[in-house]
């Protein structure tokens, strides 16, 4: 947050924070774009190691909640330190949740090689959705970093589209299916990924919702977007 | 003014009704303007909070409500400050008869060097004849309303003075409730107290609006955000931005305020 507080140890408790939550996002970032590669090259190895970074982030969360718990004990935050605040253990929940649905792309992909069935699937629109909610991820962490609420804005937008796609995808599944019912269980580990990537996308435009509330206090949760945008 | 008197109060609850309203009030201290065209609503039944730093004007507005200002020569206001409609500045009211409309508690306890049961009926009898069993069933009431009665009731004829000093500063919010004014100003009440006086102090403002309407001035900003309803900011005897607490607390609408709230202020 830019514009020094009287008390210096309070702005650099607030960059602590705020560095820590990005460097948990970093990590979160990695997990999704690993989770797309483990994904796209049916690679167990990868899918492993985005299951093996979910600790960093647990550890992560838990040390930023303590950290904004010690905040808000000692400095009793008002305007928009409190609502920077809030907001970011909001974030660092989103982004765990993230990461989790990251671990749960590779977990799956770890089945579909397992069932030897991973070059007939039909993974492409599936690919697109994927690198739009990484992206997603991605731009949300940079709109947070400067508090961006015209970026904040186009997210919650781009968001829709990974709704669509998500739903032609599952359209497409259902008819893979009935042809050859002989992949359904694959078929299911893939409705699990795309579901996970649409969650992705959801966590992503969760984060940019709370930017809006930290630069204009507005609570823009389940409101639609054009309402928002009017309003903003 | 620059937000407007009640317009801005939480929009989740109906807007109260104004007990008192300052309108365009300017204050003099000789040729130094300490108040600059003031105007808001007290509204009834609720805690109003004055903030800002040192030299802002709140004290200052504060005491141009019960016209403790005019005890000073070179002291003038100018405007209106109107009460069910009468303009206290110019009423031809005993201003004896204002200020038991409108009580007052200073910031240091000033406890009259007389009995605990005395300070209290001092200013009773003054403007009500009671006398006896109704004089005491006063003193217990106010007493009580304090929170201060079960500490005291078996030493009323103690000293005011031996009491500790947040027993001091609940005696003289009794002292000013005794006399059942409609209005209750407190010029920083509890800057001499413990956390835990402070705490009484302030369980007892918010037990006091149910029948007073109270306006607190205070240096505690979490005490305003605390036990006030409606939140004044003043600065350089400007009101700044007047509006719900929690909307100042949580997205004031001017930058000033926000900077001034967070710690910002340099």
């Amino acid at each position: 947050m830019t514009e020094k507080h009287l008390s210096s140890q309070f702005d650099d408790d607030l960059t602590h924070v705020s560095s820590s939550l990005m460097k948990m996002g970093g990590i979160v970032e990695a997990q999704v774009q690993r989770a797309i590669s483990a994904l796209a090259g049916f690679s167990v190895t990868i899918a492993q190691e985005v299951i093996g970074q979910e600790e960093q982030v647990d550890v992560l969360e838990v040390e930023i909640d303590r950290a904004l718990t010690t905040v808000v004990a000692r400095r009793q935050p008002a305007a928009r330190d409190l609502r920077f605040l809030l907001a970011m253990s909001k974030i660092t929940t989103n982004l765990e949740r993230a990461g989790d649905e990251a671990h749960k792309v590779a977990k799956r992909v770890i089945s579909i090689v397992e069932s030897g069935e991973a070059r007939q699937m039909p993974i492409g629109d599936l690919r697109v959705a994927a690198e739009m909610a990484s992206s997603l991820i991605h731009r949300a962490l940079d709109a947070f970093a400067r508090l961006d609420v015209a970026e904040a804005l186009g997210i919650c937008r781009e968001d829709d589209l990974i709704d669509r796609e998500f739903k032609g995808f599952t359209r497409k599944l259902v008819t893979f299916m009935m042809e050859d019912p002989h992949t359904i269980s694959t078929s299911l580990d893939l409705l699990f990924i795309a579901k996970a990537i649409e969650r992705i996308g959801d966590h992503a435009k969760n984060i940019a919702e709370f930017i809006i509330y930290i630069v204009k206090g507005m609570d823009v949760r389940h409101s639609a977007l054009a309402q928002v945008e009017a309003n903003l | 003014m620059k937000t407007s008197a009640l317009s801005g109060a939480n929009a989740n609850t109906s807007t109260p009704v104004a007990k008192m309203s300052v309108r365009a009030l300017n204050f003099y201290y000789g040729k130094f303007h300490a108040l600059k065209n003031i105007s808001l609503d007290i509204p009834e039944h609720c805690v109003t909070a004055f903030i800002g730093p040192s030299g802002c004007g709140k004290s200052t507005l504060l005491r141009t409500f019960n016209r403790m200002f005019e005890l000073y020569p070179d002291q003038r206001a100018e405007g209106e400050i109107l009460l069910d409609g009468e303009n206290l500045l110019t009423s031809k009211q005993d201003v004896a008869l204002i200020r038991a409309r409108i009580g007052m508690v200073f910031q240091k306890p000033t406890p009259f060097p007389m009995s605990i049961f005395d300070n209290i009926a001092f200013g009773v009898k003054l403007f009500e004849p009671l006398s006896g069993i109704d004089l005491e069933e006063r003193v217990e009431w106010a007493l009580k309303r304090a929170a201060l009665w079960d500490e005291v009731k078996d030493k009323l004829a103690q000293s005011g003075a031996s009491l500790s000093g947040g027993q001091q500063q609940r005696l003289c919010i009794a002292r000013g409730i005794a006399i059942r004014p409609e209005i209750l100003l407190l010029d920083e009440p509890c800057s001499a107290l413990d956390p835990i006086s402070t705490a009484r102090v302030e369980e007892l403002i918010s037990e006091l609006k149910k029948e007073y309407t109270v306006v607190i001035v205070t240096h505690n900003m979490q005490q305003a955000a605390r036990c006030s309803d409606y939140t004044a900011y003043m600065y350089l005897g400007d009101l700044m931005e007047f509006g719900a607490t929690e909307q100042m607390f949580l997205k004031p609408s001017r930058r000033e305020t926000e900077d001034y709230i967070t710690g910002r202020f340099g």
